[in-house]
C-alpha cells in the first residue's frame, strides 16, 4: 500500500467515525451550554440508529437513492422527540439530570430491539440497509496533488458537512442573540430571567437540539458502519461524544476536533492492521483503543474543564 | 423636585397568613434619593420586589409618571423604566462586561449581534455618567465594585430612570462606598430618582433626602433626613432605644493567648500573608483593620488550620499549635466566627438544634458510642435559642431559612457556648440589622471582660474602633501599623487601610 493510500484510508476511516460522534456532540454542547446535563446522548443516537433503520428498509423502494439521506432526518425527529422526555423530566419536573439522562439510555436499546423483534420476525437485528452513505470523491478538490488523494478522495461526505456544522454551531453560540441567551440560561438562570429570558424556552431548545443531532449522529452511524440496526450498532459512541464534548470545553469548535481525535481512535482497529510498524501488535489493543484513550481522556481533562456554572441545576421561578 | 414619578398607594402584599407589606404608601419625586430603612425581614425587598415587577400586590395601586400601571414581569417594570440592581448582582461571571449588559436586548443585525454599536451606547453611558468600566473585561475577573457599575449600567442600558438598590454597600469597601455615592448622585444631577435599601444610617445621613422606615411590614414614618438624628432612624427601626455603648471591665492581670510570630501563608503561589507578628492576650480585643484581601482571611485560615502556615508559628495558650488540624485547634478551646456564615459556619439544610452541635455533636452527652442523641441535642438548642435570643420557629427548623442575622446568632450561639479561651471574629456583623449588632457587640465584649481573648477582623471600621483595645492595620499582608482606637479617627485609619505609614498620619 502507498503512502497516499494509507494517509487517505487513515483519513477516510477517521472521517466516517468521526462523523456520528461530532453531530451528537454537538447536540450535547447544545444541551449542556443551556443547562441541562445530558448523559442521554447514548440513548437519542440508538433512537436514531433504529428509525433510519427502519425508515430505509421500508421506503427504499419509494425514494431510491435518495432514501438514505432522508432516513438522516427521520432519525433526527425521533431523536427529537425521543429527548422530549429528558426535557419534560429535568425542565419541568426537575429530576436530577443523571439519573434522567440514564433513564433514556436504559429505555431506548431496550425499546428498540423489542420494536425490531416485533417488525422483523422475532430477529434481534434488522436487515443490512442496501444503500449506504457510501464514500464520496471530491470533483475538483481530490485533483489536487497529495492532499487531494488524502483528504478528498472516496471520502465521507457527511463528515465535511459535520465539520461545517461545527463552525456554524460556533457563530451560532457566539454571534447571535439566540445564542447568547441559550448560553446565559445555563450559566445563570436567575439572572437571565430578571432580563426577562424565558429560561425554560432556552432550556428546551438546548434540549431538543441535542436530541435532534444525537438522533442525527445515531442515524449517521447506522447509515455509514453498521448498515443495520441491532442492540451493539450503538455502543459507547454516545458516552464518546459526551467526552470529546467535554474534551472540547463545551465549544462546538473543541468538540468537533474532539470528536475527530475520537474518530481517529475508533478507525485505529480497522487501519491498525496496515500501519507497518504497528502490524505485528495484537489487534485486541486497537479494539480497546478507543475505549481507553475515552477513559484517559476524561480522567486528564475532567478536573480541568470548565462546564457552564448552571449545568445540572435546575432552575425553579417563584413568583 | 416637584413631579412625583413613583406613587405607591395602600399596598398589601400577603404570603398564605403571612402580611409582609400592610397597607403601605409612598412616593417617589424626579431627582430624589430616597432611602427604605427596617431591620431584615421588615418587608423592604418584598415592597421593592412589587415596584420591580417580581412580584403582584395582594391589594394597593401602583402609579408610574402618574399612569396607573400592573406589572407582571421584571420586563414590564424595565419597559417603564425602573431599573433594580439586586443585593446578589445578577451577572454572569462566564461572561463579558458587555455581553452581561446587553443580554435580553441585544444590538442585532439580522441576528448577528452587533458588538460595535453595542459598545459604542454603553460607552456614551459611561461617559455621561463617569461610571469606570472595562467593557471586555471577563466578570469573573473584576471587582465587586466594578460590578456594581456593571449593574447600574444595565439598568441605564435600559433606559432606566428609576433605580431601585438594595442594600447595595453591603459586598463594598470603604472606598467603593465612597464612589457609589457619587454615583448616586451623578444619577440624580440627570434627573433620575433613586430609592435606596439599607439598614445603614450613615449612608442615609450621607446622600438620602427622605427616610422611609419599615418595621413589621408597616410604615412608621417618613422623614426628612437633614432633620432627623440618626439616633432617632435607628429607634423607629427597631422600635426601642438603641444602646450603642459597650462597657469595657478593667482588666487587671493578663497572659498572652495566642502569639503568631513571623507567619507566612501563601495562596495561589503567592504570598499572601508575609512574615507576620501579633498576640492576643487574656481580656483585650485585637482588632485587625484592612480592605478587604489583604491577606486577612489568609490569616485567620492559618490560625484556625484551615491553611497550611508556611513559615513561623502558631502559639495557642503557649502550646504550639502550627498547623495543627482544625479539630485539635477547636479543642484547644478556639471558638471560630467566619466570614462566610452560610458556607464556612453553617450547614443550611440542617436544624438549628444540629447546627449548634457541629462543634460538640461526636461528645458526650451529644453522642454515645457513634449515635447521636437527639433528645439532648433538640434540647440544648432550645436552650441557646433562647439564651441567644434567635428568632425562629423552633430548634427543628432549617438554619437555611433564618435571616441572616439569626444565623449569624447561631453561630455565635454555638461559638461562644462553647467557652472558648480565644474567640477569632471575623466580619461579625456583616450584612446583619442593627439590633442583631448591638447584640453581638455585647457578646463579643463579654467575652472580653470574662478575660478572653478576642482577634476581631472587620472592614467596618467603626465597629473596630468601637471594639478593640488596639487595632492593628494590615495591608498587603504586613502589619503596617498599631493604633489606640480611642485617640483614632475612621478617616486616619482609612488612609492607613490603604497603605500611607503611621508615622505620617498619626499626631
Amino acid at each position: 500500500m502507498s503512502f497516499t493510500t494509507l494517509l487517505m484510508t487513515v483519513f477516510s476511516t477517521t472521517l466516517i467515525y468521526a462523523a456520528p460522534l461530532i453531530f451528537t456532540a454537538l447536540g450535547g454542547t447544545f444541551s449542556e451550554r443551556s443547562g441541562i446535563v445530558n448523559v442521554g446522548l447514548e440513548g437519542m443516537m440508538v433512537v436514531g440508529a433504529f428509525s433510519s433503520s427502519v425508515f430505509t428498509l421500508s421506503f427504499y423502494n419509494m425514494f431510491g437513492n435518495a432514501t438514505t439521506w432522508i432516513s438522516l432526518l427521520v432519525g433526527a425527529i425521533f431523536g427529537l422527540i425521543f429527548s422530549i422526555l429528558h426535557a419534560v423530566a429535568t425542565i419541568n419536573l426537575r429530576a436530577d439530570h443523571i439519573i434522567s439522562g440514564t433513564v433514556l439510555n436504559l429505555m431506548a436499546p431496550a425499546l428498540c430491539v423489542f420494536l425490531t423483534r416485533v417488525l422483523y420476525n422475532q430477529k434481534g437485528q434488522t436487515p443490512i440497509i442496501k444503500q449506504g452513505l457510501g464514500t464520496y470523491t471530491f470533483p475538483v478538490l481530490s485533483k489536487i496533488p497529495i492532499i487531494g488523494k488524502a483528504l478528498f478522495t472516496q471520502t465521507s461526505l457527511i463528515a465535511y458537512f459535520a465539520i461545517l456544522l461545527g463552525i456554524v454551531s460556533w457563530y451560532f453560540l457566539y454571534r447571535t442573540n439566540i445564542g447568547l441567551r441559550l448560553r446565559s440560561v445555563g450559566e445563570n438562570p436567575v439572572a437571565a430571567d430578571t432580563l426577562g429570558i424565558n429560561v425554560y424556552k432556552y432550556r428546551y431548545l438546548g434540549v431538543l437540539m441535542s436530541g435532534f443531532l444525537g438522533g442525527f449522529g445515531g442515524a449517521v452511524m447506522a447509515q455509514s458502519i453498521t448498515l443495520n440496526f441491532s442492540a451493539s450498532t450503538i455502543s459507547g459512541q454516545g458516552f464518546m461524544a459526551l467526552a470529546a464534548m467535554i474534551f472540547g470545553k463545551w465549544n462546538p469548535l473543541g468538540a468537533t476536533g474532539a470528536a475527530l481525535f475520537f474518530g481517529l481512535a475508533q478507525s485505529l482497529p480497522i487501519v491498525g492492521g496496515y500501519i507497518p510498524f504497528l502490524a505485528h501488535v495484537n489487534s485486541f489493543w486497537f479494539q480497546a483503543a478507543p475505549y481507553i484513550i475515552t477513559i484517559v481522556v476524561l480522567v486528564i481533562f475532567f478536573g480541568k474543564a470548565v462546564a457552564p456554572a448552571a449545568d445540572g441545576v435546575n432552575y425553579i421561578k417563584n413568583k | 423636585m416637584t413631579t412625583t414619578v413613583v406613587e405607591m398607594k395602600n399596598i398589601t402584599k400577603k404570603f398564605g397568613k403571612f402580611t409582609a407589606n400592610d397597607d403601605i404608601s409612598l412616593t417617589l419625586k424626579k431627582g430624589e434619593i430616597l432611602a427604605l430603612l427596617g431591620e431584615n425581614g421588615a418587608g423592604k425587598s418584598t415592597l421593592m420586589g412589587m415596584l420591580s415587577g417580581l412580584l403582584e400586590p395582594t391589594a394597593g395601586q401602583i402609579f408610574i409618571d402618574n399612569k396607573k400601571v400592573i406589572m407582571n414581569s421584571p420586563r414590564d417594570a424595565k419597559a417603564l423604566g425602573i431599573g433594580m440592581v439586586h443585593q446578589h448582582f445578577m451577572l454572569i461571571p462566564a461572561f463579558s462586561v458587555l455581553e452581561n449588559i446587553i443580554l435580553g436586548d441585544e444590538p442585532n443585525k439580522k441576528g448577528r449581534i452587533d458588538y460595535k454599536k453595542a459598545a459604542q451606547d454603553i460607552e456614551r453611558l459611561a461617559d455621561k455618567y463617569h461610571l469606570q468600566i472595562d467593557i471586555n473585561a471577563k466578570v469573573a475577573d473584576i471587582t465587586v465594585g466594578m460590578q456594581q457599575r456593571v449593574e447600574i449600567m444595565k439598568a441605564l442600558y435600559r433606559n432606566a430612570h428609576v433605580f431601585i438598590f438594595d442594600e447595595p454597600t453591603a459586598a463594598l469597601t470603604p472606598q467603593e462606598i465612597g464612589e457609589l455615592m457619587k454615583i448616586f448622585r451623578a444619577l440624580t444631577d440627570e434627573g433620575n430618582s433613586i430609592i435606596f435599601i439599607t439598614h445603614k444610617l450613615k449612608e442615609i445621613k450621607d446622600v438620602a433626602h427622605r427616610c422611609v422606615v419599615i418595621r413589621a411590614g408597616k410604615i412608621i414614618d417618613t422623614v426628612d433626613v437633614d432633620n432627623t438624628a440618626e439616633e432617632t432612624m435607628a429607634e423607629m427601626m427597631v422600635g426601642r432605644k438603641i444602646d450603642n455603648s459597650i462597657e469595657k471591665a478593667e482588666i487587671t492581670e493578663s497572659k498572652l493567648m495566642l502569639e503568631v510570630e513571623n507567619v507566612s501563608v501563601e495562596k495561589a503561589g503567592h504570598t499572601a500573608v508575609k512574615n507576620l507578628s501579633l498576640n492576643v492576650k487574656s481580656g483585650e480585643i485585637v482588632g485587625i483593620a484592612g480592605v478587604d484581601g489583604n491577606g486577612q482571611s489568609e490569616l485567620i485560615d492559618a490560625l484556625t488550620g484551615l491553611r497550611k502556615v508556611k513559615t513561623g508559628s502558631v502559639k495557642i495558650n503557649g502550646v504550639d499549635m502550627t498547623n495543627s488540624p482544625t479539630r485539635k485547634i477547636t479543642e484547644a478551646h478556639v471558638g471560630y466566627i467566619p466570614e462566610d456564615r452560610q458556607n464556612v459556619g453553617l450547614i443550611l439544610p440542617l436544624s438549628i438544634a444540629e447546627n449548634l452541635t457541629l462543634k460538640s455533636y461526636y461528645k458526650k452527652p451529644f453522642s454515645k458510642y457513634g449515635f447521636l442523641n437527639h433528645k439532648i441535642i433538640n434540647q440544648n438548642g432550645r436552650d441557646l435559642i433562647k439564651a441567644f435570643d434567635i428568632r425562629s420557629q423552633s430548634e427543628k427548623e432549617k438554619v437555611g431559612s433564618l435571616s441572616g442575622g439569626n444565623q449569624q446568632k447561631v453561630i455565635v450561639a454555638r461559638e461562644i457556648a462553647s467557652n472558648p479561651d480565644i474567640l477569632i471574629a471575623a466580619n461579625p456583623t456583616r450584612g446583619v440589622d442593627v439590633g442583631a449588632i448591638e447584640y453581638i457587640h455585647e457578646k463579643i465584649n463579654e467575652q472580653r471582660n470574662q478575660k478572653k481573648g478576642v482577634l476581631l477582623i472587620s472592614f467596618e471600621l467603626d465597629e473596630i474602633l468601637k471594639l478593640s483595645d488596639r487595632v492593628l492595620v494590615m495591608h498587603a499582608g504586613e502589619i503596617v501599623g498599631e493604633i489606640d482606637p480611642k485617640n483614632t479617627s475612621a478617616e486616619e485609619l482609612g488612609l492607613m487601610m490603604a497603605g500611607k505609614k503611621v508615622t505620617n498620619i498619626q499626631k
